[in-house]
C-alpha cells in the first residue's frame, strides 16, 4: 500500500485516495465539430500508459478532500511531489 | 512400533509432567505438552507419515519443521495441517492424507509401477483426447490429488484484523533477529519482533550448551523490554510499498488467526536460512532427513531418530548432527565427508531406508542424515525489489541490492559465531532505528500537530563483516531423485522439460511444477536452479532463481477476509420502523423501510388519504455562493440562471460520455443559498464529482459546498390530505396558489426551526417534501402520526413509493437506466438543453441528438393486464434483443400490470407492440404507451 504524504492530513495510506490517472487537460468544447470527436475520445478513454515519471489526479476523499497532483513514477512509484491542484511548488 | 523418547536431553522443550493422548489414524498415541504432532508421533516409533502426490511412495520425516513435505496431515476437521510444526494438544484426531483406503495398502501405489509414463505433463497429454471424455477423466484423476477433506458445515472460527504502526519489523528471532529487535529497541523505536516458531532463538534453541546460554541472556533481553513486541507462531507474510508489511498471526487467542496489516518505518529481515536436501536415488525414503531434522528431534524434543545412522556432510552442522546422534545412542555407522571425496550414490530399501551404498560400498543403516547446504529465503527481499545474486563459493544466493527502509542480517547475510551474529544483528538493528527515526520526524514534520516534533539521534553507526562461509556446490549425486517432494518431481523430470525446450527456469517451473506445491520452493528452489542449469549448460548465476511472490506462508482465506466490518446507516426514525414491523431492505449501506406489511394498501392510502415516507437518505448538498447557478447550469443538463427564490427545479446530471449519471431536484431557498438534493445511491459520487469540477476545473466560481446528507432527515407527506396534515403542524402559508407545485418554502413545523419544505411529486401526489435537522426528525414523524389520525395517515415504505413512481412513470437513475443509457434515451429531452455555453457531457449529447440515440424508455403495458414480466426480461424481435422491462409491478390503483423498459429507437412511437419473453421463454405482447405516466399524465393531482 502506496504511503502519500498529504499536505493538509501527513502521510497517509492510498486506500484513503482516489485515483483519476495521470492529468489529461480537458479540450476546450469551443465550436467542437463532428470531426472533432476522435479527440474528444481520446480524452475520454484513451490512457498513455506511461512507464515512468506522471502527473497525476489523485483526491483525498476519505480526508481533507482536497484534491492533488502528484509527481509519481508508474513502475517504482516513487513520489517526488504532492501539490494541492492551483498550488505551484 | 517402538518407543524412541530418549532420556531428558539439556535443551529439550516438552514438559515430562504432561502427557497429552491422540491419535493416529485411530490408534492412541501419547506425547507430551511441548511436543510437535511429528515429534509425539516419531517418539511413538511412528515412521510412515504419508504417501506422496504423484506415485504414492511412503514418506517420513525429512526437515522435521513447518517446511517438511511429507507430514503435512489432517488434524480433526483441519486439512493440510504442518504436523512438523503444529503444538500437539489434548485430543487431537491426527490422519493421514491423500491415502486411500489406508496408509499402509494403498491402491494408487501401483502408480510406481508405471513411474516412468508419469513424467510432466503425462495427465495433459494423456487425457485430453477425446475431449468428451475430459469430465469423466476428472472425477477419477480428482480422487488421485493431494490435500486432506474440508468440513463444508459453516464454521465458528473467528478471525481478526489489525493495524500496526511500528517502527522496525524484524521478521525472525534467531540470534541476530533477537539482537536487531533489542539494539532498535534500546534506541528508543518500538519494534514487533516476529517469529514463525512457537519460540524465539532459532538455531541456538537445539545448539550446544553455549547456544544455549545464549539464548537465554538474549531471549529474557528480548522478554524485558517493552519497547518489544513478541509475536511467535506468527510469520511476516508480505511487504508492499512503503514497507506495509503484512503479519500473520496464528492462534493468538480467541480467533484463530489474525492479520496485522502494519506499516513499518523499517524493516529488517533475519529469516536465517533452509537447509536443502540432496537429490540422489532413493532420497524421499523413510528414514532420510536433513540434519537439521535430526538436531531438533534429539535436542528439542528428546525423540530418537533411527538406531544406525549414515552421515553425508559438507560442513560441520553434518559433523554436530553425528556428535547429536552420539549422544543420543544411535550409532553411527559412517560419517561420509563430502570435503574429502566422500561419495553418496543411493539409498535403498522397499519401504523405508536399508541400506546406504557410498562409493561402491553398501552399509546397512535406517538413518540417512545429509548436511549439504542452505537456501536463503529471500522472499521479502524480493518483494522489496532486490534480486538475489549466486555466490558460487558459498553455493547459496545472497541478497541484492535493498532499498534504505529494508535491511537484513543472519544467516541470510553470512554465517559466524553466535557472538559475530549478535553484533551484526545488533548493528543493523541500530541502523534499522536510525532510520525510522528519520522517518517518524518527518512524518511528525508533515502532520498537523501541536505537539513539538520529538529529536532522535539518526546518526548510523557501521556495520561488521559477515561473511558466508565457503562451502562445496552440492546439489545432486550421480544418481537421479526428487528435487520437489510434495509435486513428486525428480531431477530427471526437469531434465527432460528442459530438454523438450522449457529451457527458462520460469517455464520448466510452470510446465514440471517443481517449487509450485506446498513448500513454493523453500525447500526445492537451489537443488531445482541447480539442476536446471547442469540440463541447458549454463551456469546457477545465469539461470538465476525463481521469483518469489507474497504471502511467505499458507495465510487462510479467514485470515484474509478478518472480522467483518460493513458498516451500515440508519435514519433517525429507524428504531420506529422497526417497532412497527417494518421489513428491513438493504439500500447500498442504508437500512431501510421496505414495507409495513402491506405495500399496496400503503399505495391506496397514499392515493386516498395521506402517507408519509422516510426518505432520509437522499443526498443533501447545501450550496452557497454567488457562484451557484454557473454551477449548476454545468453540472445539470438543463438551465439554470434564472430560478427564483422560493423555486424547485428537477435536472439530469450527465457524465462526460454523455451517460446519465443521477438526478435530483434544487431549491433555491434565499440569497446566494441552496439545497442539491441527488438520488440516495449517487450522493457520495455526486458531491465527489462536483468537489472535482470546482477545484479542478472552476476556482474562480464562488462557491461553498457542505454535504448534508446525514445532518438533514427528510420526510415526503404525500396524498390529497397531505396539505390538510401539514397546515396543522406549521405556519407557514401552504395556499395552493402562493405556495405551488415546485416551489420552496422555510419555516417551523412542529414546532421545529428551520424546516425546509417543498413541492415535489415523485409518486404523483400533490406531496410536500421536509427536510428537518436529524436530530428532530423522530419528532416531527410522530407529530405527523398524531395529527394525521382523523385524516387517516399512515407511514408507508420504498416499495409503495417504487409501484406510485412507477403508476407516475418517473425512472430511477441506476433502475431504469444502467452505464450506457444516454441523455437522450431518457426520453425527457426538455430537459436537456444544447444552447447553453459548456456543461459536462455537451460534445457527447450534442452528438447523440445529431446521430440518434439508438435507444429510448418507454413506458409499456401487456396486452394481458395480468402478467407482469420480471424486471430484466428481454424485448426481442426474432432473434434480436431489442430491449428490456427495466421496472415492472402490478399496479393497485389500475389493477393492471404495468412497465417501464428501454427499447430500441424504431420501437419507440406509441401504439408499438412489442414482443417481451419471460423467464420461462414465453413470449408476451406488451403496447408501447404515449406517455411515461401510466396514471394521471396531465398531473393533476400533483398540482393539486
Amino acid at each position: 500500500m502506496l504511503l502519500i504524504e498529504c499536505p493538509h492530513c501527513g502521510p497517509r495510506n492510498s486506500s484513503e485516495f482516489s485515483y483519476s490517472g495521470p492529468i489529461k487537460p480537458r479540450p476546450s468544447i469551443e465550436g467542437l465539430a463532428p470531426e472533432d470527436r476522435a479527440e474528444w475520445r481520446r480524452y475520454l478513454y484513451e490512457e498513455d500508459n506511461h512507464a515512468g515519471f506522471a502527473t497525476e489526479r489523485w483526491f483525498h476523499v476519505s480526508g481533507c478532500r482536497k484534491f492533488l497532483n502528484i509527481e509519481r513514477h508508474s513502475v517504482t512509484n516513487e513520489i517526488t511531489s504532492v501539490l494541492t491542484v492551483g498550488e505551484v511548488s | 512400533m517402538t518407543e524412541m523418547r530418549l532420556p531428558p536431553q539439556p535443551g529439550e522443550i516438552i514438559d515430562r509432567n504432561a502427557p497429552l493422548s491422540f491419535t493416529w489414524n485411530g490408534k492412541p498415541l501419547t506425547g507430551y505438552e511441548g511436543d510437535t504432532i511429528v515429534s509425539a508421533m516419531a517418539a511413538s516409533g511412528v515412521k510412515v507419515f504419508s504417501r506422496s502426490l504423484k506415485y504414492h511412495r511412503k514418506r517420513g520425516i525429512l526437515t522435521a519443521n513447518y517446511l517438511d513435505p511429507n507430514t503435512i496431515l489432517q488434524v480433526n476437521d483441519e486439512p493440510n495441517v504442518r504436523a512438523g510444526h503444529r503444538r500437539l494438544e489434548a485430543g487431537m484426531n491426527v490422519s493421514s492424507q491423500n491415502t486411500w483406503p489406508s496408509l499402509e495398502f494403498d491402491i494408487k501405489s501401483a502408480n510406481q509401477a508405471v513411474g516412468r509414463f508419469l513424467a510432466p505433463g503425462f495427465y495433459y497429454k494423456t487425457f485430453i483426447s477425446p475431449r468428451p471424455l475430459w469430465p469423466a477423466y476428472q472425477r477419477v484423476l480428482r480422487r488421485f490429488s493431494h490435500g486432506g477433506r474440508i468440513d463444508d458445515r459453516v464454521s465458528d472460527d473467528h478471525y481478526d484484523k489489525r493495524y500496526a504502526h511500528p517502527d522496525v519489523v524484524v521478521a525472525g528471532a534467531g540470534p541476530a533477529g533477537m539482537a536487531a529487535a533489542i539494539a532498535a529497541a534500546e534506541a528508543g523505536a518500538n519494534v514487533i519482533l516476529v517469529e514463525e516458531e512457537y519460540a524465539i532463538g532459532g538455531h541456538l534453541r537445539y545448539g550446544s550448551a553455549d547456544d544455549l546460554a545464549a539464548l537465554a541472556e538474549l531471549s529474557a533481553r528480548v522478554q524485558a523490554n517493552t519497547n518489544i513486541e513478541l509475536l511467535t507462531n506468527s510469520v511476516v507474510g508480505a511487504r508492499y510499498d512503503g514497507n506495509w508489511i503484512m503479519i500473520n498471526q496464528r492462534d493468538p487467542g480467541h480467533v484463530r488467526e489474525r492479520l496485522i496489516k502494519a506499516r513499518a518505518k523499517t524493516l529488517v529481515v533475519a529469516a536465517g536460512t533452509i537447509e536443502r536436501p540432496y537429490v540422489f536415488e532413493g532420497n524421499d525414503l523413510p528414514g532420510v532427513m536433513v540434519s537439521g531434522a535430526v538436531r531438533r528431534l534429539v535436542n528439542l524434543y528428546a525423540v530418537k531418530p533411527g538406531e544406525r545412522a549414515v552421515v553425508f556432510t559438507a560442513n560441520t552442522e553434518g559433523e554436530s548432527a553425528a556428535a547429536d546422534l552420539a549422544g543420543a545412542g544411535v550409532e553411527v555407522a559412517e560419517i561420509v565427508d563430502a570435503r574429502a571425496g566422500g561419495d553418496l550414490v543411493r539409498a535403498k530399501g522397499r519401504t523405508k531406508l536399508s541400506t546406504v551404498e557410498v562409493g561402491g560400498r553398501s552399509i546397512d543403516a535406517d538413518l540417512l542424515v545429509t548436511s549439504v547446504g542452505w537456501t536463503t529465503p529471500t522472499s521479502l527481499l524480493n518483494m522489496a525489489g532486490s534480486r538475489p545474486v549466486y555466490s558460487e563459493g558459498a553455493a547459496r544466493f545472497l541478497p541484492g541490492d535493498l532499498p534504505d527502509e529494508v535491511l537484513v542480517t543472519g544467516g541470510m547475510v553470512g554465517d559466524g559465531t553466535t557472538e559475530q551474529l549478535v553484533a551484526h544483528g545488533s548493528a543493523i538493528g541500530a541502523n534499522a532505528a536510525a532510520r525510522a527515526m528519520k522517518i517518524r520526524a518527518r512524518w511528525q514534520r508533515l502532520t498537523p500537530s501541536a505537539l513539538p516534533p520529538e529529536t532522535a539521534d539518526t546518526a548510523e553507526g557501521s556495520v561488521p563483516d559477515l561473511k558466508p562461509e565457503a562451502h562445496m556446490e552440492l546439489y545432486r549425486a550421480s544418481t537421479h531423485g526428487f528435487v520437489d517432494y510434495s509435486e513428486d518431481i525428480k531431477s530427471k523430470d526437469l531434465i527432460s522439460a528442459a530438454n523438450e525446450g522449457y529451457d527458462l527456469m520460469e517455464l520448466n517451473k510452470r510446465y514440471t511444477t517443481v517449487t509450485m506445491g506446498p513448500m513454493q520452493g523453500k525447500l526445492e528452489v537451489g537443488n531445482a536452479v541447480a539442476i536446471h542449469a547442469e540440463a541447458t549448460g549454463r551456469s546457477i548465476a545465469d539461470t538465476g532463481t525463481t521469483t518469489w511472490r507474497p504471502p511467505y506462508a499458507p495465510t487462510s482465506l479467514g485470515a484474509l477476509s478478518g472480522a467483518e466490518m460493513n458498516p451500515v446507516r440508519y435514519s433517525p426514525m429507524h428504531r420506529w420502523h422497526v417497532a412497527k414491523g417494518a421489513t428491513a431492505l438493504v439500500a447500498g449501506m442504508w437500512i431501510r423501510p421496505e414495507h409495513y406489511g402491506d405495500p399496496a394498501g400503503e399505495v391506496r392510502n397514499v392515493r386516498n388519504n395521506v402517507g408519509i415516507i422516510d426518505v432520509s437518505p437522499l443526498g443533501k448538498l447545501d450550496l452557497r455562493g454567488e457562484g451557484v447557478p454557473k454551477l449548476l447550469n454545468f453540472v445539470y443538463t438543463n438551465k439554470w440562471s434564472r430560478l427564483p427564490v422560493g423555486s424547485v427545479r428537477y435536472g439530469v446530471m450527465c457524465a462526460e460520455d454523455g451517460v446519465v449519471m443521477d438526478d435530483g431536484v434544487v431549491g433555491h431557498l434565499g440569497e446566494d443559498r441552496y439545497l442539491m438534493t441527488t438520488t440516495s445511491g449517487g450522493a457520495g459520487g455526486v458531491w465527489n464529482w462536483i468537489d472535482d469540477w470546482l477545484q479542478t476545473a472552476h476556482p474562480e466560481w464562488d462557491v461553498t459546498m457542505t454535504a448534508v446528507t446525514d445532518g438533514f432527515a427528510s420526510i415526503n407527506i404525500a396524498g390529497p390530505k397531505s396539505r390538510e396534515l401539514l397546515s396543522r403542524l406549521t405556519e407557514v402559508d401552504l395556499d395552493k396558489e402562493t405556495f405551488g407545485y415546485m416551489k420552496v418554502r422555510e419555516g417551523a413545523v412542529a414546532g421545529i426551526e428551520d424546516c425546509v419544505i417543498w413541492r415535489i411529486g415523485f409518486t404523483g401526489e400533490l406531496s410536500y417534501e421536509v427536510h428537518v435537522k436529524a436530530g428532530y426528525a423522530l419528532h416531527l414523524w410522530e407529530a405527523l402520526m398524531e395529527a394525521g389520525q382523523d385524516l387517516g395517515v399512515a407511514p408507508f415504505g420504498v416499495e409503495a413509493q417504487r409501484i406510485m413512481r412507477l403508476e407516475k412513470g418517473h425512472f430511477i437513475v441506476g433502475q431504469d437506466t444502467d452505464g450506457l443509457t444516454k441523455g437522450f434515451s431518457l426520453g425527457i429531452d426538455w430537459a436537456i438543453k444544447l444552447d447553453k455555453d459548456d456543461f459536462a457531457g455537451k460534445p457527447e449529447l450534442e452528438w447523440q441528438l445529431a446521430d440518434g440515440a439508438r435507444s429510448r424508455i418507454v413506458a409499456l403495458q401487456p396486452v394481458d393486464p395480468t402478467v407482469v414480466p420480471k424486471e430484466a426480461s428481454q424485448i426481442t424481435e426474432g432473434t434480436e434483443i431489442v430491449g428490456r422491462i427495466t421496472s415492472s409491478r402490478m399496479s393497485p390503483t389500475l389493477n393492471k400490470s404495468i412497465c417501464l423498459g428501454v427499447v430500441a429507437d424504431h420501437l419507440k412511437d406509441p401504439g408499438t407492440i412489442v414482443d417481451v419473453r419471460l423467464t420461462d421463454g414465453e413470449i408476451i405482447k406488451a403496447t408501447v404507451m404515449e406517455h411515461h405516466a401510466h396514471f394521471d399524465p396531465q398531473g393533476e393531482r400533483l398540482r393539486g
